[in-house]
């Protein structure tokens, strides 16, 4: 199942993600993304492929599968 | 280096109940390597024989989040070309127990590390640690290799000063010779072979290795065995414990009257006192009030103190020790600190209340690292647990009569402000 | 008229027009890193702008040169595109056209496999673009006798004008960027109860969050 990820590290608030892709993703008080962690629903998978492109410093992604249980932080 | 004496009750009801494990009975100076031979014995079970006991054993990880070590052993081995890392980089300003046992009981530690190498056929180890802690070891690393007793070379690493130097990805990014930031990687750590161990669990490691699983089990509880170090504040100087899994919390906590008790260390809840006279010492208990042991941090609040004070103290520091790499952290945990520091004086704005609930919900699970989660955990809380003191604060009044800082945060402190901060 | 001179007039046209559409994808460029906006339009416009653009520039470089290279009045060999100094006539302008129009090329083809290349290896091949621009502008200006006078030339030197307040703008930003390592501790002193109340939205007490 392919969820959308954001690197929190490499994000700087641009906010193409929100605006292609607002069904996932909205952007918080300071502009930097909240993205919604259910799989994402096969129509939209173009759509998240064009959000993924958009990103001038390429902080979003598309993983599958899911990530695996933490192992501690 | 003292503040380390066995739980309330004395060395004889200690001794009956098979403890200490970790640290030498009468804790002085470090235990030197005959010493420590005479305490343990030799280790009996080695390779894949260790990795069985420890899966047996039930051990999990001592600094914080007590995942199965045996999953953590497998992983790292399976990943090809592993490698050990010690982190006894305790960064939590009120956990002094990995330092206890570094300073107490090195071969040990060192032992679990050599252990743990050789297990999962690490061809390189590591040992993680503050500048200070790392030269009182050399000794005990001298020691052993001239009589070359470990398989492989442990090199020591140095960690910087910082909150997050312990953190697994900083630890690599570290150890790997860049800055202990933290990192985002899709991979896990243990995935790509890196095994990293706190010191307290590597010491577990080294006597399941003499004693054996069913020896471990003996204490603790089915689902926890074993013991685990604390470290206590509950008036006085600090002091590191070691206590079986299981055991009522306040027998744990040895004390008689505190107005709220904080569990965990800074990353950790506030619990009332009625809950602590209700909870044991162990995970499963805590977790239906929404806490975790974490890395052994137990502290009373006295009554007399205010915990909105204390609690703004610690988020300053905390929010002050943000790597500052995500948005969320690095926006989000400056302003709750200003928002605690508001809460903990009088007639705070009715609206920040609600603003550090809103942001403690924003910054959780959106950075690289637990470090906003952790921050968030502790400020929800502070505000559910002294809600009546916001109350009383919002009408200019406070039932504190004891202005002395409780908390313990590093001395002369200040926000770290250049890259050198980090290495 | 000869094809000839057509050849030739298009190849002057369509260089111009190159130009001006370098100049946009420039300004654009840095406009994306500025995170700024065209009002009325959402953000990704202006990276559609950015690459849309950039494209076309290269579409019309392309006729550019095809146009030249077939125009039978002066010898311009087709490889003297992209290998600089290769052509006989006006070597040192035209080869500055290929110097631009390689690292053109290079910023697209790796723009086109961002995802496969490290961050840092595309982020130094685009940083080429402040070469580019300038090296594209003196072959304009000194290949043929076009843009040295007239209207032509008022146009270039606007372009010019637009492309330095660009840089400058980015510069601007750069120098004022904050350090990763002082960030927290100006979010911390803009955060202090005393600072006044803090509304909802980034107020301009605090760095700007570009500033991060």
């Amino acid at each position: 199942m392919t969820t959308v990820r954001v690197n929190p590290i490499a994000c700087d608030g641009h906010g193409m993600c929100a605006e292609l892709l607002p069904e996932l993703v909205t952007l918080d008080e300071w502009g930097y993304p909240i993205v919604d962690r259910r799989p994402l629903p096969p129509g939209l998978e173009r759509v998240a492929r064009k959000a993924v492109a958009a990103c001038p410093v390429l902080a979003l992604k598309l993983v599958s599968p899911p990530p695996p249980v933490s192992s501690g932080a | 280096m003292t503040g380390v004496k066995s739980a309330a009750g004395g060395a004889a009801r200690q001794a009956a109940a098979g403890l200490p494990r970790l640290l030498p009975p009468v804790p002085g100076d470090p235990e030197e390597l005959t010493e420590h031979l005479a305490r343990h014995g030799r280790p009996r079970y080695h390779g894949s024989a260790l990795l069985h006991a420890v899966k047996s054993a039930g051990l999990t990880g001592r600094g914080g989040a007590a995942f199965p070590t045996h999953v953590k052993l497998a992983a790292a081995k399976e990943a090809g070309h592993p490698v050990v890392v010690a982190n006894g980089a305790e960064s939590e300003p009120a956990s002094e127990k990995d330092a206890a046992l570094l300073y107490h009981a090195p071969h040990l530690v060192l032992d679990g590390l050599a252990l743990a190498a050789d297990a999962i056929g690490a061809g390189r180890a590591y040992l993680y640690l503050h500048a200070g802690h790392a030269a009182r070891i050399q000794k005990a690393l001298t020691e052993r290799r001239n009589l070359r007793l470990d398989p492989v070379a442990i090199t020591v690493v140095a960690a910087p000063a910082r909150f997050l130097a312990g953190q697994e990805t900083a630890l690599v990014s570290r150890i790997s010779g860049g800055p202990a930031l933290p990192t985002f990687d899709s991979r896990r750590v243990t995935e790509r072979g890196i095994l990293v161990q706190n010191v307290e669990t590597l010491a577990h490691l080294a006597l399941i290795s003499r004693h054996g699983p069913d020896w471990f089990r003996e204490r603790g509880t089915r689902a926890e065995p074993g013991t685990m170090l604390l470290t206590l504040h509950a008036g006085g100087r600090p002091r590191v414990t070691e206590q079986p899994i299981g055991v009522p919390l306040r027998s744990a906590l040895g004390l008689t009257d505190a107005a709220a008790v904080l569990v965990g260390g800074y990353h950790g809840t506030w619990l009332t006192a009625a809950a602590v006279d209700s909870l044991t010492l162990d995970n499963a208990a805590l977790r239906q009030h929404k806490a975790s042991l974490g890395a052994g941090v137990l502290a009373a609040l006295p009554h007399g103190s205010c915990g909105l004070v204390e609690t703004a103290r610690v988020t300053r520091y905390l929010a002050a020790e943000s790597a500052g790499q995500c948005g969320p952290c690095l926006n989000g945990l400056p302003r709750m600190a200003g928002a605690l520091a508001e809460l903990a004086g009088p007639r705070p704005r009715r609206s920040t209340l609600h603003d550090v609930e809103r942001w403690a919900g924003l910054v959780t699970g959106r950075g690289a690292c637990h470090h906003p989660d952790g921050t968030a955990r502790f400020v929800r809380s502070a505000l559910t647990v002294f809600g009546a003191e916001l109350k009383r604060h919002a009408s200019g009044e406070c039932t504190a009569t004891e202005r002395a800082p409780v908390l313990p945060l590093p001395s002369g402190y200040a926000a770290p402000t250049t890259e050198e901060a980090w290495r | 008229m000869t094809s000839s001179t057509t050849l030739w007039y298009a190849s002057r046209a369509t260089g111009f027009v190159a130009l001006i559409l370098l100049t946009v994808v420039f300004a654009a460029g840095i406009g994306i890193s500025r995170q700024a906006r065209i009002p009325g339009l959402p953000r990704f416009a202006v990276t559609d702008l950015h690459r849309n653009l950039s494209l076309l520039a290269v579409a019309f470089v392309a006729v550019h040169v095809i146009s030249a290279v077939l125009d039978t009045f002066v010898s311009i060999p087709v490889l003297s595109a992209v290998i600089p100094f290769a052509s006989s006539y006006e070597r040192f302008w035209l080869g500055l056209g290929a110097i631009s129009f390689d690292l053109m090329l290079a910023m697209i083809i790796t723009s086109l496999v961002r995802g496969r290349l490290n961050r840092l290896t595309w982020l130094a091949i685009h940083l080429t673009a402040y070469l580019s621009w300038p090296v594209a502008f003196l072959h304009s200006i000194y290949s043929s006798g076009d843009l040295r006078h007239g209207v032509l030339l008022d146009l270039s030197l606007g372009c010019a004008v637009i492309v330095g307040a660009a840089v400058i703008w980015r510069l601007v930003s750069v120098v004022r960027r904050l350090p990763r390592a002082q960030r927290v501790a100006a979010q911390l002193a803009a955060a202090q109860p005393a600072a006044g109340s803090p509304p909802r939205r980034t107020p301009r007490t605090l760095p700007p969050r570009t500033a991060r």
